[in-house]
């Protein structure tokens, strides 16, 4: 597909080839996009940024009508059934409009459609009792992903995207970026989706894709106190601060998440988790991520609504990237410039050797050794 | 207890299909439990304490509200024993039977929570905040937060209301749940 324009804006419909072929036979009838309440409230960016990465991507996906609320964590910490009940209503309703995905960015709303999901094909007599607890037909037939799954398999194209001449050089090149899992994205293992839960990589994979180097740390899987957030502050700073300068020690330059509950754990209370006077670490979601190294504008990505300013991160990292082209063409200029002095002698001591009589001693000996030292000194 | 309640880990088992006294005290999970720090009981010592403690105890135990449902525990265990799933159960039967001792501002985030789904289906942060400050009376938590989250277009003022709110009236009812 190297040879197919590069757009930006997709059609609604339209599928670039190669973007048909990553999502294979299991696109189905395209993807269903659960966005949950986070998407819609405290976290729009992640939302944003989504919308805007398909859309260059030409992936198409589709709100759910008149979803609702996953229950979260407190659904199921108070009734095992209600946990199972809530989420089970939207993946009747994306199967009633005919799709077979459903997409969810949010990592606790992954882990609660993909669950209940589970409990329904795994639990005796529940998916006999699933319709009369819904009020709706319900089989079971939809599978559940998310954002970093969903990007994990357009990686190919994301990474052959990036790597096409843009009109800005890529900023993320080089930056060096701790991809943090927490909790739902990869436990229970079985909804880990084939990612190890221990030592997950398909975030890192993203986030190489995107031309960034992802970082080896100690707190991928970690919980940042997740649910805590309002009712018990104190332990979320604590975990916080044990992730943030874990990441930093390791030479993080910023944390990437695909949960809004984290990030707004580690943005809104990044403040009260560092008072040593260490800069911020900003906290970007990897749909922000491929869309910086896509070249989309940061305005479309919402990276104005966190609370530990990026505009300062990413004026620093286009102005690296700026000055590493500038450098690379330097480089280059300055190896073409002595190629074309070694040719040129190349060519003079050709043109005297052909000038010097047949059988002549003295004359071939010059320009063989002359060559490598003048070659070095150009 | 009397002969008509069955033992706490029989009902657990009854529930869940998991018998917490397979559970081998390795400890494996206490060792990763992010809030074995702040906890009187660590997940081992939970899985023993609703094998061998008086129900009472297990059920007014605190330490089952500080989990964080994270599930490290459960993904480690060397023998399947799903502490996270047990103690998901133990705090089920602890509101059912009345003898729920979670800390006040826990109960009160759950409770405006579910609230605010019964009533809009989805959530409201907005309403989920003020409701939870009236719950607990800690009016001024996280107030300076509130402007600079409202200019970020982080805070809706209004609650979107979904159109299918009877349905979702239905599950609760179902369920058997009234926050």
């Amino acid at each position: 597909m190297r040879g197919d324009p590069v757009t930006t804006v997709a059609e609604d419909v339209t599928v670039p080839a190669a973007a048909a072929d990553a999502a294979g036979a299991k696109a189905g009838r395209g993807i269903a996009y659960y966005p949950g309440c986070s998407l819609h409230g405290t976290s729009p960016e992640f939302d944003e940024s989504l919308r805007a990465v398909v859309e260059a991507l030409g992936i198409p996906v589709a709100e759910i009508p008149d979803w609702n609320c996953c229950g979260a964590s407190s659904g199921h910490t108070t009734d095992h059934l209600l946990g199972v009940a809530l989420p089970a209503r939207n993946l009747a309703l994306a199967e009633a409009q005919g799709f077979d995905r459903v997409l969810a960015p949010c990592a606790a709303c992954y882990n609660r459609l993909s669950a209940a999901s589970l409990a329904v094909a795994t639990e005796d007599g529940l998916a006999e009792r699933m319709p009369e607890i819904l009020g709706r037909p319900f089989n079971n037939t939809v599978s559940v992903f998310n954002a970093v799954q969903l990007l994990h398999e357009y990686g190919p194209l994301i990474e052959e995207r990036v790597a096409a001449s843009l009109a800005e050089p890529n900023p993320l090149h080089g930056v060096k970026l701790a991809a943090y899992y927490g909790c739902l994205l990869v436990r229970p293992p079985e909804l880990a989706g084939g990612d190890d839960p221990e030592q997950p990589m398909m975030m890192d994979d993203v986030i190489n894709a995107c031309g960034a180097d992802d970082v080896e740390w100690n707190m991928k899987v970690e919980c940042c106190g997740g649910a805590f957030s309002i009712s018990r502050t104190s332990s979320v700073v604590r975990l916080g601060r044990s992730i943030i300068e874990d990441a930093r020690r390791n030479g993080a330059e910023a944390i990437v998440v695909a949960c809004p509950l984290c990030h707004s754990n580690l943005d809104l209370r990044q403040k009260a988790m560092t008072e040593r006077g260490e800069r911020p670490l900003p906290i970007l979601f990897i749909t922000q991520v491929v869309g910086l190294a896509l070249g989309l504008p940061a305005e479309s990505l919402g990276l104005n609504r966190h609370f530990v300013a990026t505009d300062q991160f990413i004026e620093d990292l286009v102005t690296r990237a700026a000055a590493r082209v500038k450098e690379e063409q330097r480089l280059q200029a300055e190896a073409e410039a002595k190629a074309a002095a070694r040719a040129a002698r190349r060519a003079e001591a050709e043109k005297a050797k052909a000038a010097a009589p047949a059988g002549g001693e003295a004359a071939p000996a010059a320009p063989s050794d002359a060559a490598p030292d003048a070659g070095g000194d150009a | 207890m009397t002969s008509s309640t069955p033992h706490l880990a029989t009902e657990i088992e009854a529930a869940t299909g998991i018998n917490p006294a397979t559970c081998y005290q390795c400890g494996k999970c206490s060792a990763g439990c992010p809030m074995a720090s702040e906890s009187d009981l660590r997940p081992h010592q939970v899985m023993r304490r609703v094998t061998y403690g008086t129900r009472e105890q297990a059920l007014q135990d605190e330490t089952i509200w500080l989990c964080l449902t994270c599930e490290t525990c459960s993904a480690r265990c060397p023998n399947a024993c799903d502490p996270a799933r047990i103690i998901d159960a133990v705090r089920e039967i602890a509101i059912e039977s009345g003898q729920a001792n979670l800390p006040r501002n826990i109960g009160a985030f759950h409770k405006a929570f579910l609230e605010q789904i019964r009533t809009n289906g989805r959530l409201h942060e907005m309403g989920l905040v003020m409701d939870y400050k009236l719950k607990t009376g800690d009016l001024m938590k996280d107030v300076t937060n509130a402007p600079a989250m409202f200019t970020r277009g982080k805070l809706n003022l209004r609650a979107d209301k979904i159109d299918g709110i009877n349905e979702v009236r239905r599950i609760f009812e179902q369920c058997g749940v009234t926050p």
